[in-house]
């Protein structure tokens, strides 16, 4: 599991250029100061994990459970409560602020959001099939699936097989994303590449559980891994 | 809220002259040779603009040595070093691709007085 986490809101997608001169996708991430309300005790709760909120809500507007809980926690309520789990919650208190500093540009981080409802969707946009020839005597066939089992043998179509359905709108998690910039003052995170969900998503993001050897996941070293052992081996 | 006008506005060019589709311009490009920078240019004429922001490209088309050439630049690109205008074109349309399929005298863009 992850060792830090901060979750934010997806703000879209730009292109910045780096020190090389190349342009570089990037997300762009507004994450404003969390505050810790609760602490999940692997003892108590029997998992670890952070309650975290962001942002202002006004007391009228909460439900009266949520009411006691932020007050129990001696919290200001925020717009949501999200969850982060961690490995070690050790030196986490309640009330206390998390803010980005604690990614660092060349960290590698995975981010977690749901993506984008797609509705109902067909065979070729939900897994990818190749559809059905435009001509050749095909009639209103193009974007079927095509045979879905054998005959009277097995008689059934089997558990799992690939077909239209509900497509989107569930949790993904992209991993191994570079960041590429943090800044605590504007409250943005900048991460290369595309992060799930649309404009306006939550999302979740936490250092890597997947970092390829050479990456570092838990401190920033702020050099690009590919440039990592060519400099190395050109500074000897 | 549009952060992203924040983020582009740091790595996005405040000097970049006025041009626009059918105008010949000069575009100076730094070229690294090995340890060594220069400028080179590229002129020809812009037949397209596009996007907005950090994320805003054109492209130059011009003809070298009797075969056409295109480049597309990122406009906001720290490899380009200049943009000048050299003249500007009366065009009617915002992409000139049909400057592509003619040659000579044809391709040429009527300047604007």
């Amino acid at each position: 599991m992850a060792t830090r986490a901060i979750v934010g809101e997806k703000v879209g997608m730009t292109q910045i250029f780096d020190d090389r001169n190349r342009a570089i996708p990037v997300t762009v991430l507004k994450v404003a100061p969390l505050r810790v309300v609760q602490i999940k005790d692997p003892r108590k709760e029997g998992y670890s994990a952070l309650q975290v909120t962001w942002g202002v809500r006004r007391e009228s507007k909460l439900t009266a459970p949520e009411r006691g809980h932020f007050r129990a926690a001696g919290v200001d309520p925020g717009v949501k409560l999200v969850e982060l789990r961690l490995d070690d919650i050790g030196g986490y208190e309640q009330g206390q602020e998390i803010d980005v500093s604690i990614f660092e540009p060349g960290m590698r981080v995975d981010a977690t959001a749901l993506s984008k409802g797609k509705g109902f969707a067909g065979g070729m946009k939900r897994h990818n099939f190749k559809g059905q020839k435009a001509s050749h005597g095909n009639h209103k066939k193009h974007r079927a699936p095509g045979s879905i089992g054998a005959c009277a043998t097995p008689a059934r179509v089997f558990k799992g097989t690939k077909m239209a359905g509900h497509l989107g709108n569930q949790k993904v998690t992209i991993l191994n994303l570079e960041v590429v910039e943090s800044d605590p003052l504007r409250q943005i995170l900048l991460v290369k590449g595309a992060v799930p969900g649309p404009r306006g998503a939550v999302v979740i993001v936490r250092d890597s559980i997947r970092a390829p050897a050479g990456a570092v996941a838990g401190a920033g070293s702020g050099a690009h891994p590919e440039d990592g052992p060519l400099a190395e081996a050109a500074g000897e | 809220m549009n952060i992203s006008e924040v983020v582009d506005s740091r790595y996005t060019k405040d000097d970049i002259p006025e041009f626009g589709p059918g105008d010949t311009v000069k575009v100076h490009v730094r070229v690294v040779e090995g340890s060594r920078e220069r400028v080179q240019t590229f002129q020809g004429v812009v037949i397209k603009r596009r996007g907005e922001g950090a994320r805003s490209s054109f492209t130059v088309r011009k003809i070298s040595f009797g075969v056409g050439v295109e480049r597309t630049f990122p406009v906001h690109s720290p490899v380009i070093s200049g943009i000048e205008r050299v003249t500007r074109g009366d065009v009617r349309r915002a992409k000139l691709y049909y400057l592509r399929d003619r040659i000579g005298k044809a391709a040429k863009v009527k300047e604007k007085r």
